[in-house]
Order: structure tokens, then sequence, then C-alpha cells
């Protein structure tokens, strides 16, 4: 048995990655004395705008994970409860109000917000949840609203969402005092195309077999395409780790030592547990190769020629707002392209979008794969919701019965 | 020689000792796991072993599962007790498609191919509704020995209403219905049903096919497998072993 030796190969460009979130989190922490304004956004809003104003995005869910990964969630859920929010609610929320309110997590709290722009492409809580931020801070909130797509999106909606980024660019023009530059917007857009296809290519490097990297690599990685995707900072290290895994991939180096199983993911990462789980699977022989989550940032509808509707487009069909059909097929063709045996589906308390329809998502990939799901009850930040014993004891039965 | 199984659950610890042509369960023996989950499953082997007049010497492999399976330092290897129990089910009754498994904390049912191999499984979610631990909780509650708790409900015309929401809310209604005076027996045959109604839904979403065997301690109490009986629809199978097949399972797969 190799158990004790079950570990995740280290990536060398993490010491990039440190570097570029620590000076991009420092910049927002230091955007006041600066002369900068900075803007609270949900992970699914359209962020290209915000930098053709030079406005800093900060991402409370980006935090919220951080606060997850360094185990610091629940005190700040605590704070939210304590004010009468309930334990229903998202666990993102909660740990972001009880941060706001104290202070609190890894990084001393988000710098406060001059604005906030909500897009409800991920969910509905988002809405209560900026509105109660905005009453918290006192600051403007402009709200994107994406209409839910069955099949494709109809004219009228992408009408509808391309409007609102119109008002969108009018809010940014009142609230910084600049104009709106059609040319460096389009520049912005080029770039974060980029940014995303960039990502798209390191993701893609795990359908080699040994895959060079897994999802706990990928959900760190992910940060800068959430966060600062259409900036230049982003496309260097995305290259310099597109590099790295390329050359793995050549060398035959595998993220898991003695990959045996190739298994997709589903949802949300359980961040407090990330290295419990990471290990746990390593020595298990099963690497997680692809996930519906990380993937939710490489669409592919922007085009630089138009790119205000393309966005609308884009920001409107993200993942979390199509229905379980679409979420399906995305799952069957990342099982064929992955080469997965199997996948893992968190069934995540906080995040409802994700997780209702999950046990006909499960039946409906098993009939069209062939492939087994294990789903896995846990909350994304809040480990009150998380029983290891039992989630472990899932995970090696049914790793087993892959056999 | 022989070989042997030792199934370490949250309750109790099982070891059951074949020969080492696999046919036939030759001893077995159960112990209260306590704190110690190493220390009863040796016991429970330790057990086995004296009836046969035989001793770890003679033993050419020790297999393990159930949720201490890895403190059993010593043994040749572990597996879970969904392969475990399907291992052990098919034994019992070859002719098994659907395997419900409630144990002292959690409850799984599990889908097995025609060749006896899992084809899927799910287990109880993070809940004691469901589980052994309910069934000792209200046994508790109604100052009931365990062992008798299946027989008192049986012919019970109208059993009393409980949540299986919860193990805590249930507790709460069933001191409810002792302060007003309900039978005793009614209220334990509402308990059964509550049971049931969870351990049948987990086995729905696997899809019941017959053969059905349940396996672990609440097998053998007879008012949560006739519960469970209709609820399904399915006759279900009990083995005297059904406690064991855990255990029986790991001596298999040794």
């Amino acid at each position: 048995m190799s158990e004790e030796h079950g570990q995740r190969r280290e990536i060398r460009s993490a010491v990039a990655y440190q570097k570029l979130m620590g000076r991009y989190y420092a910049g927002a922490k230091s955007a006041g004395k600066d002369g900068r304004k900075v803007a609270w956004i949900t992970s699914g809003g359209p962020v290209e705008l915000l930098h053709c104003f030079d406005v800093i995005p900060v991402y409370p869910e980006n935090h919220g994970a951080m606060c997850g990964a360094t185990r610091m969630s629940v005190p700040l859920c605590e704070v939210a409860e304590e004010r009468g929010f309930s334990r229903d609610l998202c666990s993102y929320a909660r740990g972001d109000i009880g941060s706001a309110i104290t202070k609190g997590g890894p990084i001393g709290g988000l710098p406060r917000p001059d604005m906030l722009i909500c897009c409800t492409n991920i969910c509905g809580t988002v809405l209560k949840w900026y509105e109660e931020l905005s009453r918290l801070f006192g600051c403007p909130l402009f709200i994107l609203d994406t209409p839910f797509v069955r099949g494709t999106s109809s004219e009228h909606a992408i009408a509808y969402v391309e409007e609102q980024m119109r008002e969108y660019v009018a809010f940014l023009e009142t609230h910084t005092g600049k104009r709106f530059d059609e040319a460096l917007f389009e520049e912005v857009a080029a770039k974060s195309i980029r940014s995303i296809s960039l990502w798209r290519e390191i993701l893609a490097c795990s359908e080699h077999r040994p895959a060079p990297m897994n999802c706990f690599d990928a959900f760190i990685h992910m940060a800068p395409v959430v966060t600062l995707r259409g900036t230049d900072e982003i496309n260097v290290y995305y290259e310099q780790l597109l590099a790295e895994m390329r050359e793995r991939v050549q060398a035959g180096i595998s993220a898991v030592p003695e990959e045996r199983h190739r298994l997709l993911w589903d949802n949300i990462p359980i961040w407090y547990e990330m290295s419990a789980l990471s290990g746990l699977l390593a020595s298990l022989g099963a690497c997680l190769v692809a996930d519906t989550y990380t993937s939710a940032w490489t669409f592919e509808q922007v085009d630089v020629a138009d790119p205000m509707r393309t966005f609308a487009l884009a920001y409107t069909e993200i993942f979390l707002n199509v229905n379980l059909e679409r979420m399906v097929d995305k799952a069957v063709a990342l099982a064929e392209r992955y080469s997965a045996g199997g996948m893992i589906m968190h069934s995540n308390r906080s995040c409802k979008p994700y997780s209702l329809g999950q046990y006909d998502n499960a039946k409906a990939f098993t009939r069209r794969t062939g492939l087994p799901v294990l789903i896995l009850e846990a909350d994304h930040t809040d480990s009150r919701q998380y029983g290891r014993a039992q989630a472990e004891e899932r995970i090696r039965a049914f790793v087993e019965t892959l056999v | 020689m022989y070989v042997a199984g030792v199934d370490i659950g949250s309750l109790t610890a099982k070891a059951v000792v074949l020969g080492e042509d696999r046919r036939a369960v030759l001893s077995r023996a159960l112990v209260y796991t306590r704190w110690d989950a190493a220390a009863a499953g040796w016991a429970a082997l330790g057990e086995a072993l004296a009836d046969l007049g035989a001793a770890r010497s003679d033993l050419a492999r020790v297999v393990s599962t159930g949720y201490g399976r890895r403190k059993l330092d010593g043994s040749d290897a572990n597996f879970t007790e969904i392969v475990c129990h399907a291992r052990g089910a098919r034994f019992l009754e070859p002719a098994t498609r659907t395997v419900v498994d409630v144990g002292g904390q959690d409850s799984k049912a599990m889908a097995l191919g025609p060749d006896g191999k899992v084809a899927d499984f799910v287990m109880n979610e993070k809940c004691a509704a469901g589980t052994g631990r309910f069934l000792e909780v209200m046994a508790h509650a109604l100052g009931v020995d365990l062992a008798e708790f299946g027989a008192l409900a049986v012919g019970v015309a109208d059993p009393a209403r409980i949540s299986s929401t919860c193990t805590v809310f249930a507790e709460s209604e069933v001191v409810s219905h002792v302060a007003s005076g309900r039978p005793r027996a009614e209220i334990v045959a509402g308990i059964h049903e509550a049971i049931a109604a969870r351990v049948a839904s987990l086995a729905r979403r696997v899809g019941v096919r017959d053969a059905v065997m349940m396996t672990g301690g609440v097998a053998l109490n007879v008012g949560v497998v006739g519960a469970l009986e209709r609820m399904l629809g399915h006759s279900i199978a009990v083995h005297p072993d059904a406690q064991f097949a855990g255990a029986i399972g790991a001596a298999l797969l040794s």
C-alpha cells in the first residue's frame, strides 16, 4: 500500500502565482492611498469594463475561498449568523458579511468598496447579498440581470443583457468621472480572450495520460483568470504555467504518482479540505483530471469585433445559468475529452444552483457514459457541514468499485 | 490453515474464520468496539479462533473492513464495507442483486451486476436517521433492550407517526407519544417505519432488483425488515449470519 506516499507534485510556477496574487491584493488594499477605486464584483461578473475604467476588481468569492482554505470561514459565518442570517444561506455570503463587519480573515478583510457590481448569472443569493453590502458600506450597487438559459439564449435575452452592459458603462462613467474609451475596451477584451484561451489550454494539458496537473492545482491556479483576466500580468503568468505543463506532458510527469483512475469533479471545491482530499485521492491513485468549475472560465463566445454583445452572450450562458441538460452535456463532453472513468459530485449545501438537480444530472451522466458517480455532501467553506470520516469512506469505496 | 475476515464497526467488531478453500464459515464472534478498534478486532478474532481450538499462527490471511479496519495492525489487507458487504451477501445468497446494509452509524444500498460486482452504491446523508444509532437512541428512550425491539412491534395495526428526518427530533416525538399514553408497541412500530422509509429511499436510488438481501445488525430486527419489505414491495432475504456479511466478504477477499 502506498498510502503514505500519496502526494501532489508541486508546481514550480506556484512561486510566480503567489507573487502575482500578493501584488494584486496589496494593490487593492492600497487603492485608496493610490487614488484608485475598488469595486466588489461577483465571480461571474463582467470584469473587463472595470479594467477599462482603472477600477480594481475585488471578489468576495475568491476571498471566501481564501478564508475557507485557511479554515477561517466558520467564525466569520458565525458573526453573520449572530446578526440573524440563516445557516441555510451560502457560506460565502455569510463569511463575507462577517468579514466586512469584523475585518477578519487571512488578509484582514477586503478593501472597502467604492462600488458594487452584482451579476445574477451565478445565483439569486448575490442579489440580496450585494444589497446587504450596499447598505453596510453605503456605496452604489449595479445589478446586471441575466435571464436563465434553456437550450440557447433568445435574441431578446441577449439584447436585454447588452442593454444593461451599456447601463453598466454609464454607471462606471458616473462613479469614476471618466469617459468610456471604446478602443481601450477592445484592447482589454482581446487580452481577456487571451487569458481565457491560455487557461483553456492549461486545463487541456490534463487530457494527456498521465495528467500533468489535477483539479486541486486548477482550483488554486484559477484565481488569476477569475480576478485578473484582461490584464497583461495574468497572461505572462499563464504563459509560464502553460509552458511548465507542456514540459511535464513531454517528460511524462504526472500530478498524482501512479495515476490509475481518472475522475471528474463537479461543483466548487471543499476549500478547507483541499489538502486532505488531494492526499487521499493521490494515495488511491486517483487523479481529478477535469471539473465543471474551473472550466467555467473558458467561454468561447467573445469576439473582439463586437465585445459588448458577445460578452453579454458569454456572461449569460455561463455554466450555472443554463438548464440541466446543458450541464450534463458539458460533463459528458469532459468525460470523453479527458478519458475519465467516473465523476465525484460535491453536493454543496451553500451553492443551490450548482447542487440542485445533481441527482438527475448524475443519473443522466451515467446513462449516457456508463460511468459511475459518487455524490459527496459538504459545503464549500462551512466545515461544520462536513463529516471527514464519512466522506473519506465513500471515496475509498467508490475508488475500490472502479477496479 | 484458515483465513479470517474482521469487520470493525462503530458499535461492534465481528470476526469470521473460514477454511482456506473459503467455502464455509467455520466460526464467528462479535464483541463491542468501545474505544479501541484494534483491540476489539483482535478480541473478536481471538474468540472465533478459540471456538475452533486454533491460534493466530493458523491463519494464512487476515483481511479487515469497517470503520476501524485500518487500525488493525497486522492485517494483510483492508477493503471498504461496500465491496465486503456485497461479496458477503452474494456468499450468503448467490442470487443477490440488491444489498441493503444498515449498520451502527451508516446505511447503504448497493446494486450488484449479474457477476456480483458493485455497479452502484449510495450511503446515507450526513444524518443518523436511518441507521442503527437511530434504533439505539429510540430503544433507550423507551427503556427497551435493543435485541427485543423488533419483536415488540409484530402485529401492530396502527403504528405511531414518527418523523424520519432527524434522530434528535424523532426522539422528542417519541417522548411526546409516551407522554400522551400511546402503547409502546405502536411507538416501536412507528420507529421501524421511520427507519425503513429512510432506507427504502436509498434502495430506490440504486434501483431495487431481486433478490434483495439485508445485511448488518439491523437485519436481525424483524420489525424494520417487515416495514422495508412493505415499502419496497419486494421480499427481503435475511441470513442468520447477516451481521457477519462484511467480515465474510473480507475473508473471501483475503
